[in-house]
């Protein structure tokens, strides 16, 4: 199966790899994993006082298309508040690294990725 | 019929691995295409399905990560066309400290020796998993079922996570 070009762009050369402290209290972090491919991500998000994400980190252990579509996401949340980040959909990732059908799955972690950082956010703030 | 009883065994979880290879040789024999070169197009045509069947069944049925999978899926649970992702955080740390540990490997004094102890790290959880999976599966209640799906989804990750370390043996066994 042939990866897009956007999908090896960012496999080769991805974006905002590694993680942050998960004890500092603006770090969310978000593991997800896929058991149709045994593939594991941690999505970790820096978020300020105004709920705005201003960094992002990931570590994927998976194929092309999960880490590519981790990376992507971390670009995209950038900037961005978290109700916005969570409106990020895994059509708009598959759409945008061109995925086959078969690859549909890791769009759809990389989106849950968002939402359990995003829950974990949550939860810490209640606390 | 089933892929169990194309094997002529019962449904169940317990399966006889000395005698699989055998019955599975035998309907190799029974329903190879060569057989069927001087039959009909028709002849011919179930000869390749039948074989087809057989092969699938036995690759199936003699790992018991695809044969409860197929078990379950005899009873309505669907697992292998869910894109459900999982979200138990300890599971999945665990998951994580695993990879990370194979992907440094190469870096620590005795690689080949290392790999080995988080091979059999890894082999210890699959085994245990397998034994809850089998309770699980005895039981037809809708809860153990459920149970026994989740269980399955985390040998998922188990059994990709031994695969990377036979590559990584492979790999630093060639160095």
């Amino acid at each position: 199966m042939a990866y897009s070009e956007k999908v090896i762009d960012h496999y080769e050369n991805p974006r905002n790899v590694g993680g942050f402290d998960k004890n500092d209290p603006s770090i969310a972090t978000g593991m997800v994993g896929a058991p149709a491919c045994g593939d594991v991500m941690k999505l970790q998000l820096k978020i300020d006082a105004n709920g705005i994400i201003e960094d992002a980190k990931f570590k994927t252990y998976g194929c092309g298309s999960a880490i590519a579509s981790s990376s992507l996401v971390t670009e995209w949340v950038k900037g961005k508040s978290i109700d916005e980040a969570t409106a990020i959909s895994n059509m708009d990732i598959a759409e945008e690294l061109a995925l086959p059908p078969v690859k549909i799955h890791c769009s759809i972690l990389a989106e849950d990725a968002i939402k359990a950082a995003v829950a974990d956010y949550k939860s810490r703030q209640t606390k | 019929m089933n892929y169990f009883e194309l094997f002529n065994i019962p449904v169940s979880f317990d399966v006889d691995l000395s005698e699989l290879p055998k019955t599975y040789q035998q309907l190799q024999r029974l329903t190879h295409p060569d057989k069927f070169a001087s039959g009909s197009d028709q002849d011919k045509l179930v000869a390749i399905q039948k074989n087809a069947q057989v092969n699938d069944a036995y690759s199936v049925l003699k790992s018991p990560l695809s044969r409860a999978e197929y078990l379950l899926s005899l009873r309505g649970i669907d697992l292998q066309h869910e894109q459900q992702t999982i979200k138990d955080t300890a599971f999945l740390m665990q998951q994580m400290e695993w990879r990370e540990e194979l992907a440094e490997i190469a870096d620590r004094t005795d690689p080949l020796s290392a790999l080995e102890s988080l091979e059999d790290e890894i082999k210890q959880t699959i085994k245990s998993d397998l034994t809850k999976l089998r309770h699980l599966l005895e039981s037809d209640q809708a809860t153990d079922e459920k149970s026994a799906a989740d269980v399955i989804r985390q040998l998922k990750f188990s059994y990709k996570m031994l695969s990377e370390i036979e590559l990584k043996e492979d790999l630093l066994s060639d160095l």
